[in-house]
């Protein structure tokens, strides 16, 4: 009798470290395909493809300087510059861009891709968002003119203030009563 | 007849306007301008609604700030100084966006988690209600809320200062529950949770955080379905987690290995200290308080009794105190929390209190369960410098002029 019931215990215990409520259709490897967007900082998730300063500077100028300024400068109060500031973080008067700030070139190629141009996003296809990051990364100083960014060169890419960040340290402050 | 009203004048002239719009209306909205504490005859009063809507006299609204040139990259604030006890009118409810609101079709709107999963799964709004629900009450904060007051920008009002934040009962299914479903591999440590909005906006989360019971994929606001503002109709909720990680409008789960360093957990929502190094993954919105009535933009119009009352909110816990100086910070005295006291939920407080006319400064400060004290600007510039920005908590003195009129201190 005992044994019956341990016998049944053991088949229940799949049941209950697993689906219970049985809810949700399997996804199929094409939708996953297709909704699947992340980039992560080593470059898994990143499409095949390439560009560089020289194709990024004609997209950049018709889709980008509107908006972030025809060198990245950006617009005071109205739009982020993206360019400059490196060396300026411990200064009294820091300035962040995608240059000075941002730890990952992956990251740039992301929010180009998830966000950018912000009127209408997701109409870049894959290369032209290598050469629009290239061209952003050019302005920069971070690559040269002519250097091909692809899937496996662009997590590389030195960002500047790629040591830059610490995890949280908080609580950081002791207040006095 | 109230002892504090805001100093535009406004409000009473349109409300004078709508007293004579009334009477030519001719009785179709039940109104008596000779109060109901004489014998005079009322009209049979309106009809009912379908749809309720608050009376035409009120006008309290969220203010609105675009942060670039787009519309649809700014904010709204919710109006702290007109609101009573813990939980914000869904219409009042603060909203930031980055690329506008969506406008998504419940019946074909679907969350897919994928990635290092056993079995990969699509939901769709149905299946998500269909789980056991729950419900829970919880202050959602901006992280850039109160953004300028480290570097000495105070502005005139509680909701300039403050209104980043509010308060409501979201309902939805524990998302532990939902990645059973899926079931984690191992390898599984964090999830990057991404909205359907037009600049898909993502941020990664930790998975113990992702599996905690309190974390919600929530498709109830205040007791019906999400405002679009704030979600529809899915979004995720981390009581006393930067706002920003409360991903709205959710349509993918992705479990990796590691974060994705997104732009909004790298180049933003990060706090940058005066070395020069930033910190990142700053999730925890840490132990606050405001006093919203009296408060900046209002006016004390008589000496003598007055209730100071504010909002205290911490996102390790409970408020175990508030403290309330109306002397400068030279005394401080304890204030009553009022029930209920809420993990991870604004907590009102009051405290009475009888001004004599004469100049002063009023404020507040509060001590979370974890016995963390709310600091002073002094004390944060002290630790973080003038440009970590984000996760800004420190005390808001209001100054009682000897007019009555009340500022930013």
């Amino acid at each position: 009798m005992h044994r019956v019931l341990l016998l049944l215990l053991l088949l229940l215990i799949p049941v209950l470290v697993q689906a219970q409520y049985e809810l949700g259709r399997p996804a199929t490897s094409k939708e996953i395909q297709a909704a699947d967007i992340t980039v992560m900082p080593d470059g898994r998730g990143l499409p095949v493809g390439q560009g560089n300063a020289v194709a990024g500077e004609p997209i950049y100028k018709s889709r980008c300087a509107v908006c972030h300024g025809p060198k990245g400068e950006g617009r005071k109060g109205e739009y982020p510059a993206l360019v400059g500031g490196v060396g300026t973080l411990a200064t009294p008067k820091p300035v962040k861009t995608v240059g000075s700030y941002w730890p990952f070139a992956t990251t740039v190629w992301d929010h180009i891709n998830r966000a950018m141009p912000f009127n209408t996003p997701h109409i870049l296809p894959p290369n032209d968002v290598y050469a629009v990051t290239a061209f952003i990364l050019h302005l920069n100083g971070i690559v040269s003119r002519e250097e091909q960014l692809t899937e496996k060169t662009l997590p590389k890419v030195a960002m500047p203030n790629r040591n830059g960040f610490v995890p949280d340290s908080r609580p950081d402050i002791k207040a006095h009563r | 007849m109230s002892v504090l009203r805001p100093q535009k004048k406004k409000p009473e002239r349109s409300r004078r306007k709508f007293l004579a719009v009334a009477a030519v209306a001719g009785g179709s909205v039940a109104l008596t301008s000779c109060g109901n504490t004489d014998d005079t005859p009322v009209p049979t009063g309106a009809n009912m609604r379908p749809y309720g809507e608050r009376a035409p006299q009120e006008k309290i609204r969220r203010t609105i700030r675009e942060l670039t040139a787009s519309p649809g990259t700014g904010s709204s604030r919710t109006p702290l100084q007109d609101l009573y006890g813990i939980i914000t009118p869904s219409a009042l409810h603060y909203e930031r966006h980055h690329a506008g609101v969506p406008a998504i079709d419940p019946a074909t709107h679907t969350l897919l988690i994928h990635g290092l999963v056993d079995k990969p799964l699509v939901f769709t709004l149905d299946d998500i209600r269909r789980f056991p629900a729950t419900s829970r009450i919880t202050f959602l904060e901006c992280g850039g809320n109160s953004v300028g007051e480290q570097g000495g920008k105070f502005p005139e009002t509680v909701q300039g200062s403050h209104g980043l934040l509010s308060g409501a009962q979201w309902t939805g299914v524990p998302l532990a529950t939902v990645l059973r479903e899926v079931g984690l591999k191992p390898e599984a440590k964090w999830m990057l949770a991404e909205g359907a909005d037009a600049c898909r906006m993502a941020r990664s989360i930790p998975i113990e955080k992702a599996l905690d019971p309190e974390v919600l994929l929530a498709y109830g606001q205040n007791g019906e379905a999400l405002r679009p503002e704030n979600g529809y109709p899915l979004r995720l909720i981390i009581p006393g987690w930067e706002g920003n990680t409360n991903v709205k409008w959710l349509r993918r789960l992705h479990l990796t290995d590691q974060p994705a360093m997104s732009s909004k957990e790298t180049g933003y929502y990060t706090e940058l200290r005066p070395d020069g190094k930033a910190e990142m993954f700053t999730f925890v919105m840490e132990a606050r308080s405001v006093i919203t009535r009296p408060s900046g933009g209002q006016k004390l119009t008589s000496h003598g009794f007055h209730e100071i009352v504010g909002l205290a909110w911490t996102g390790r816990g409970k408020i175990r105190q508030v403290e309330v100086s109306v002397d400068n910070g030279k005394t401080w005295a304890e204030a009553e929390l009022q029930e209920p006291v809420l993990p991870k939920a604004l907590t009102a407080f009051r405290f009475p209190w009888r001004w004599n006319g004469e100049e002063t400064v009023i404020q507040c400060r509060c001590t979370d369960e974890t016995g963390y004290l709310q600091p002073t600007r002094e004390e944060l510039i002290a630790v973080r410098g003038l440009y970590s920005g984000y996760h800004y908590n420190g005390l808001r003195p209001w100054r009682i002029h000897a007019t009555g009129e009340v500022q930013s201190a």
